[in-house]
């Protein structure tokens, strides 16, 4: 299944001619208003699509891929937004279209698919008249034919039971389910281009890995044009035809898949592709020290009551264990929902586990009073998902570092001098820390919150998918930061992520999670390579792009697993 | 992938303010903005300065002159007993002022104290809104009119008439930003770095609670300059020889036909006042947070 994706188009570009292209866009340009000038958000931009090709558009945020989406679909703020150029679908010019004309050729030409299904659905309507409206707005029929149709449409997206899904309200549905429905009403009108924004980046892999399958199949049964959005090279080594490349607003390089995976041009290009990180685990034979936190036992149980009758139980974690050496890096990776992140909350103590012991240096601190707690504290430190939101936006940057140390008793001006060292660790200019967050990259925010976790030398670092919301050179560097702390302090790192290439990148060890309960366990080389449970295979092999060896520009055999093993 | 990467922003200068303080200026400086705040400056300037003018005196009652019409001696007239309207309505000045703030300060500092109880710890958190609850049940014309006949009509009694229904308002606000607040990060952050409770609150949690509250705050004083006139009006509110908006225009309604001014001047006074503290509350609203003036 997944081999065939890429060895169809290989070599053969499909050059389009002018009348075959379903969507041409040429010196597209978008300009940001404002009254003190305007700026260039998007310059030249030329592309164009057939009917039954899917074009990737790839490139970190900022890049403009979604705004000339949106440009496409006449989907532009026209009082802070401007376009100029053509684009044209079917030949019409869709900049110098009538409101009336867009809204017919939105639906009926081109459909779009955003990245979040729940906030593209009607949270209080039925899916199934969700999808219907779109019919009854656009074409004649009877309400009768109308369902019918919806109901084909659903059976074609492989949605389970669609009669009694119709009746289902969005909050009803898995997030793979809802990204379906909104599929549905994409493409029940069969438009000649499909534009998909970051469509799968919300959802679990395995459940990418069905929605990308799909999106292949019924462009090939309805020979739609896909305008694919994304800045997963995962993805696009799994369905693109021809790529896209974009940055700063400016197209780097165009050419088919392999062109772009495995012969980039530009060094940008070659940047961006070498920055995945890669499925073949690290080698690393680096001697670990002693346990500095065992884990034993640790369940977390939220009880759910209610007004009538006996309340319910979710098991968040169950019966977790793991032991963190001196020194060593252990991944826990599993999908959303595991009880990872819980897990990993429950061992800093920012909720209480239910049940089970969590060592820290011989001492347990699962129990203990947040007084008693407090000196331990220094001892697990954390860095959060979200860089916008770990930081106190009215605090600078110093105060943020020096807080932990002046908590601990340590003298103002000595708390500094420490805190410039730290800004310093992490590969900023202690000018920094006289300055706001707001004036900061996601990637920056990110080292800043490292340095303020280390400000306090704690044994343990907690990441929790710490390199998550970062674009993939800034996700290099940010790991490649925390190999070069653990090698320079030599301290140990509970590193949380979905995402197993970070983790092949990063790890010793690797906890796989599901439902709560750990299911595998093992050295990351073990883990990625013999997977013993059939939970931690399926995550392997629904890792996007895992036949491609992004770092050394070339595909994997199809035999990939040998390659895996054999290399590194 | 939401976030803004590529523009590795070097930072204008290390000392920009703060966020929150971003285009307060520019707010401020609005036509109908700049209007209402020279208002209320000269509202201040009266109630602060009135006394020392040292030639108006809202009690003198000069029996010869009871009723008089607008005339140089009496800009507004003189009401029943023939005291200075014009007196009696600068002075009133100041009963509204400081009606308006006590009430904003006092309802603003208990709504903060309590909010920020039944916001971080849960097991108050109950008790207490259930408490608030009940308190928001009682209409506040009921409670001064109860007060009233208990305590007797005061200054006291109709601040506590006011600030008691306003309370569990600003606590259910300060309330929800609190529990907006506790998990974000940077808070969970906070904690593990060991800070302890009180710097955690005063440090982290509080100040995001004052962009709104400053905004109810200026609602409230709108609001208990209205109110303490109108339990005035009714009879229920300060003593009728104090010089209050309310008081002059009840005093005044059994002669509004023939003396429409004694009604007319101290409504202009308190309508222009409470429009202008709006405006300004508004512009505040706006200035501190544009999020925030689709939420409230």
């Amino acid at each position: 299944m997944t081999s065939s994706s890429y060895s169809s188009p290989a070599g053969v570009e499909p050059r389009p001619d002018e009348s075959g292209a379903v969507l041409r866009i040429d010196n597209l340009k978008i300009e940001a208003l404002d009254k003190r000038g305007n700026t260039t958000i998007v310059k030249d931009l030329s592309l164009s699509i057939r009917s039954g090709e899917t074009l990737c558009v790839v490139g970190e945020s900022g890049s403009g891929k979604s705004v000339s989406s949106l440009a496409v679909m006449g989907l532009l703020a026209k009082s802070v937004l401007s376009a100029s150029g053509e684009i044209r679908l079917e030949g019409e010019n869709v900049l110098t279209a009538s409101e009336a004309r867009l809204r017919e050729l939105r639906a009926t030409r081109m459909a779009m698919v955003f990245q979040e299904p729940m906030t593209a659905l009607n949270p209080v309507e039925r899916v199934g008249k969700q999808i219907e409206e779109v019919l009854k707005t656009h074409s004649r029929h009877s309400s009768r034919e109308r369902k019918q149709q919806v109901l084909d449409m659903m059976r074609a997206v492989r949605l389970p039971n669609p009669e009694q899904l119709y009746n289902a309200y969005p909050h009803q549905l898995s997030g793979g389910q809802r990204q379906r429905i909104v599929i549905c009403m994409a493409l029940i009108l069969k438009p000649k281009l499909l534009i998909a924004d970051e469509p799968t980046t919300a959802l679990d892999v395995t459940t990418q890995k069905q929605i990308l399958t799909l999106i292949k199949e019924l462009q090939q049964t309805l020979r739609t044009a896909v305008l694919f959005i994304t800045h997963d090279f995962g993805v696009v080594s799994e369905i693109a035809d021809r790529i896209v490349v974009m940055n700063k607003g400016e197209i780097v390089e165009t050419g088919t898949r392999d062109e772009i995976l495995a012969r980039p041009r530009q060094a940008y290009t070659r940047m961006l592709v070498s920055s995945v990180p890669s499925l073949v685990p690290k080698e690393t034979n680096r001697a670990l020290g002693a346990p500095v936190l065992e884990v034993t036992g640790v369940d977390k149980t939220y009880k759910q009551a209610r007004l009538f009758g006996a309340g319910f139980h979710v098991n968040a974690v169950q019966d977790a264990k793991l032991s963190l050496r001196r020194g060593e890096i252990i991944g826990i990776v599993g999908e959303s929902g595991s009880g990872k992140s819980t897990l990993a909350r429950c061992i800093a103590r920012l909720i209480d586990p239910t049940a089970g012991r969590v060592e820290l240096g011989g001492r347990d601190i699962a129990t203990l009073s947040r007084s008693e707690l407090r000196p331990f504290r220094k001892c697990i430190q954390v860095v959060f998902q979200d860089p916008y939101k770990s930081l106190n936006a009215r605090l600078r940057v110093g105060d943020s570092i020096i807080e932990g140390l002046l908590n601990f008793g340590m003298k103002r001006a000595e708390a500094y001098e420490k805190a410039e060292a730290m800004i310093e660790l992490v590969g900023m200019h202690r000018d920094v820390l006289r300055r706001y967050p707001h004036q900061f990259s996601g990637g920056q925010r990110q080292r800043i919150c490292i340095a303020r976790a280390l400000a306090l030398e704690p044994e343990v670092l907690i990441a929790d998918e710490a390199v998550s919301a970062l674009d993939v050179s800034v996700q290099k560097q940010v790991l490649d930061l925390i190999e070069k702390i653990r090698v320079e302090k030599n301290i140990s790192i509970l590193f949380i992520t979905h995402d197993l290439r970070v983790a092949a990148q990063i790890c010793d060890t690797i906890i796989v999670m599901q439902k709560g309960r750990i299911v595998e366990a093992s050295s990351a080389r073990q883990v990625l390579t013999t997977p013993q449970e059939d939970y931690t295979r399926l995550l392997i092999s629904t890792a996007p792009g895992r036949d491609w060896d992004f770092r050394n520009f070339r595909p994997l055999t199809p035999s990939g697993e040998a390659l895996l093993t054999g290399q590194a | 992938m939401i976030t803004a990467e590529n523009h590795e922003s070097p930072g204008s200068q290390p000392d920009a303010s703060p966020p929150l303080l971003r285009g307060f200026g520019e707010t401020l400086s609005s036509g109908p903005v700049a209007a209402a705040t020279l208002v209320l400056a000269v509202m201040i300037l009266i109630a602060i300065t009135v006394p020392f003018l040292g030639t108006l005196d809202p009690f003198r009652i000069v029996p010869g002159s009871r009723l008089a019409p607008v005339s140089s001696e009496f800009w507004f007239g003189t009401d029943a007993l023939g005291r200075d309207v014009f007196a009696r309505t600068l002075y009133g000045t100041r009963t509204s002022l400081v009606v308006g703030v006590v009430a904003a300060s006092v309802s603003i500092a208990a709504g903060l104290l309590i909010g920020v109880i039944a916001g971080y710890f849960r097991l108050a958190d109950a008790i207490i809104m259930r408490f608030m609850d009940g308190l928001m049940a009682i209409p506040g014309i009921v409670l001064a009119v109860a007060l009233v006949s208990i305590a007797g009509a005061s200054l006291a009694t109709v601040l506590v008439a006011i600030v008691v229904p306003e309370i569990p308002r600003v606590v259910r606000l300060v309330r929800g930003v609190i529990l907006n607040l506790r998990n974000e990060p940077y808070v969970e952050a906070a904690i593990s770095l060991g800070t302890p409770l009180p710097k955690l609150l005063f440090r982290h949690l509080i100040p995001n609670t004052m962009a709104p509250l400053i905004v109810q705050g200026s609602f409230i004083l709108a609001s208990a300059i209205l109110t303490e006139a109108a339990l005035s009006f009714l009879g229920v509110g300060l003593p009728p020889e104090v010089p209050s908006w309310g008081n002059i225009m009840s005093e005044g309604r059994r002669y509004f036909q023939l003396l429409p001014g004694l009604i007319f001047f101290p409504g202009v006074f308190l309508a222009i006042t409470v429009l202008s503290v709006n405006i300004l509350g508004d512009a505040l609203r706006d200035a501190l947070d544009p999020k925030l003036a689709r939420k409230i």
